[in-house]
C-alpha cells in the first residue's frame, strides 16, 4: 500500500483534513443548490411568459452566466466587487453567490425547457375544465414538469458539487486543494502518493454524490 | 424576427460583460477605509493581525504539513516578520495566477509566495528587498556532464517544459540548441531518464532537487541566464509596510536569519552545497 501513498492519509491529521475539505465543498455547493432550485423554478416560469421585456432580461442573464467561465465569475465577484464597490466579501460568500447565480440560470433554462415540452393540449384541456391559470400550473403542469426535471437537476447538482474545485482560486481551501497540499508536502518521501490520495478523493466525491442519485431514483419511481 | 431578437440578446449580453469589465478597471484605487486598497502598518498593528499570502502546495517554500500547519522557507520568514511587527499572522492560500490580484484588492497585506521580481510585476505591486536568488539550471547524466552551452553538439537536444522561463531563455539566447518540449514535469523527467535529450534545463531549484533525489545525474550548470530574485511584495503605494519589511530584512542580516531559514527548511531538499547560491541575506545581492 505504501507505493500508492495510502499511508499518507494516516499521517497526522491528513484524513480529517481531507474530510474537512469535502465538508467545505459540500457546504458551499448545497447552500447554493438550496437557494438556486426555487429561484430557478421561478425564473423558468418567467422565461416562458410572452412579455418581450422579461424575455429579453432573462435571456441576457442566462447568456451572460452561460458564456462566462465559472472561474471568471468567481474572480468578478471576489476581486471585482472589492475594486468596484469596496465590498470585502469572503471567499466562501463569493463562492455561494457565484454558484447561486449559475445554478439559478441553468435551473431556469431547464425549467423553461421542461415547461414548453408539456404539450399544448394539457393547457387547453385544463382551460376547458374551467381551471384558472394558477390552477393549471399547480395541478397540471408543474407536477408533470417536476418529473421531467428530476434527472436534469440531479446532473446540475452533482456538477455544482464537483465545480467547487475551482473555488481554491479565491482562497477557499476545499478537498482538491487539501489533496494537493498532502501530495506536495510528501513529494520527496512518497513521490507516488498522488495516485492513492486522488483515489481517496474520488471515493469521497462518490460517497457524497451517490445518495443524491439514489434519492432521484427513488423519487422518479414514486412519482411515475 | 426571432433571429433578430436572439442576436440582440446576445449583443446585450456582450455589452454587459464589457461594461462590467470596464468598471473593474477604472475604479481600482478608490476603495477601503482610508481611501486606499491597502492597510498601512499602523492599521495592521491596531487590528492585531496581518494577512500574508503564501503557497500551500509548494514544498519546500510554502506548504501545509500533516498537522495542517503552514511550513516552508517563505512561511518561516512570514512568522518572524509578524512576530517582529507584534501582530498575529493569518495565512491565506494563494495560487501563482492570483497573487497580484490579492494585493491590488487589499485582500492580503503581504505576498510571500516565492514571488519572482520582474519589471511587469513591479508596475502592479511594490517589491521589498529580496531574500532568495533564482536562476536557470541544467542537469545532465554523469556519463556526459554538460557544463557549458557554448559548444553545443548540433545532434543533441535539450529537454524543457513548455511555457517555462527556461524555454523562453534558450529560444532567445541559444537558437542553435534543439529543444525537446514536454508539457509536464513527469514526462520531462522520463525523457531525461530514457536519454531522449542530452540535458534538461529548468529552474535551478528544480534541477538541483532532481539531481539530489536521483542518482547518476549532475547539475553541470547551476546558474544560467539572468539572475532573478524572490522578494516580498505589498500593494502598490503601501510605503509604511514596505519600509517596515525592508528594515526587518536589513536588521535580520546580523543574525544570519535567512541562512538559518535555509537550514531549517531548504537544506533537506537542496543540501548544504547550494546555500550561498540560493540565499540572499540582508537584501544584498552578491555578484
Amino acid at each position: 500500500m505504501q507505493a500508492l501513498g495510502i499511508d499518507m492519509l494516516f499521517k497526522g491529521k491528513n484524513f480529517v483534513r481531507l474530510l474537512g475539505g469535502l465538508g467545505v465543498a459540500l457546504k458551499i455547493s448545497l447552500i447554493a443548490v438550496a437557494i438556486s432550485l426555487p429561484l430557478g423554478i421561478i425564473l423558468g416560469v418567467i422565461m416562458t411568459l410572452k412579455n418581450p421585456v422579461s424575455k429579453a432580461l432573462t435571456r441576457v442573464y442566462l447568456e451572460f452566466i452561460r458564456i462566462m467561465p465559472q472561474m471568471v465569475l468567481l474572480f468578478l465577484v471576489y476581486f471585482g466587487t472589492t475594486r468596484a464597490f469596496g465590498w470585502n466579501l469572503s471567499g466562501e460568500v463569493s463562492s455561494v453567490i457565484v454558484f447561486t447565480l449559475w445554478g439559478t440560470a441553468e435551473m431556469g433554462d431547464l425549467v423553461r425547457g421542461a415547461l414548453i415540452s408539456i404539450p399544448k393540449h394539457q393547457y387547453e384541456s385544463a382551460g376547458a375544465l374551467g381551471m384558472s391559470r394558477a390552477q393549471t400550473y399547480i395541478y397540471i403542469i408543474i407536477p408533470q414538469t417536476i418529473r421531467r426535471l428530476l434527472p436534469l437537476s440531479i446532473n446540475l447538482i452533482t456538477r455544482m458539487i464537483k465545480t467547487t474545485s475551482l473555488i481554491v482560486m479565491i482562497g477557499v481551501v476545499e478537498i482538491i486543494k487539501v489533496a494537493q497540499q498532502i501530495i506536495e508536502a510528501n513529494r520527496s518521501s512518497s513521490p507516488n502518493a498522488a495516485f492513492g490520495v486522488y483515489l481517496t478523493v474520488f471515493l469521497m466525491y462518490f460517497i457524497a454524490c451517490w445518495p443524491i442519485s439514489l434519492l432521484a431514483k427513488y423519487l422518479e419511481k414514486r412519482w411515475s | 424576427m426571432k433571429n433578430i431578437k436572439k442576436i440582440a440578446a446576445f449583443l446585450l449580453a456582450l455589452a454587459m460583460i464589457f461594461s462590467l469589465a470596464a468598471c473593474g478597471g477604472t475604479t481600482s484605487d478608490t476603495v477601503g477605509t482610508n481611501g486606499a486598497v491597502y492597510r498601512t502598518l499602523s492599521e495592521i498593528q491596531e487590528d492585531g493581525t496581518i494577512n500574508i499570502g503564501v503557497f500551500s502546495d509548494k514544498n519546500p517554500f510554502g506548504y501545509v504539513d500533516e498537522n495542517g500547519e503552514y511550513q516552508g522557507y517563505d512561511v518561516y520568514f512570514a512568522r518572524r516578520l509578524a512576530a517582529d511587527l507584534g501582530v498575529e499572522v493569518n495565512f491565506v492560500s494563494t495560487e501563482a495566477a492570483n497573487r497580484i490580484e490579492y494585493l491590488q484588492t487589499g485582500k492580503v497585506d503581504v505576498i510571500l509566495a516565492n514571488f519572482t521580481v520582474t519589471e511587469e510585476r513591479a508596475e502592479e505591486v511594490d517589491f521589498a528587498l529580496p531574500y532568495m536568488n533564482v536562476a536557470l539550471g541544467v542537469v545532465s547524466p554523469d556519463s556526459k556532464v554538460i557544463t557549458s552551452l557554448d559548444d553545443w553538439d548540433e545532434n543533441d537536444s535539450m529537454i524543457v517544459i513548455s511555457g517555462t522561463t527556461a524555454e523562453i531563455y534558450l529560444a532567445e539566447n541559444y537558437p542553435n540548441i534543439k529543444l525537446q518540449k514536454y508539457d509536464a514535469y513527469a514526462t520531462a523527467k522520463n525523457a531525461l531518464e530514457n536519454g531522449n535529450g542530452a540535458a534538461w534545463a529548468n529552474d535551478n531549484t528544480e534541477v538541483i532537487a532532481f539531481a539530489l533525489q536521483n542518482e547518476g545525474y549532475t547539475v553541470g550548470i547551476p546558474s544560467l541566464g539572468s539572475n532573478d530574485t524572490i522578494a516580498p511584495a505589498v500593494s502598490k503605494g503601501n510605503e509604511t509596510l514596505l519600509e517596515a519589511i525592508n528594515t526587518e530584512i536589513g536588521s535580520l542580516a546580523a543574525e544570519q536569519f535567512f541562512h538559518h531559514a535555509y537550514d531549517e527548511t531548504l537544506a533537506e531538499v537542496y543540501g548544504e552545497e547550494y546555500k550561498e547560491t540560493l540565499v540572499v541575506e540582508g537584501g544584498v545581492i552578491e555578484e
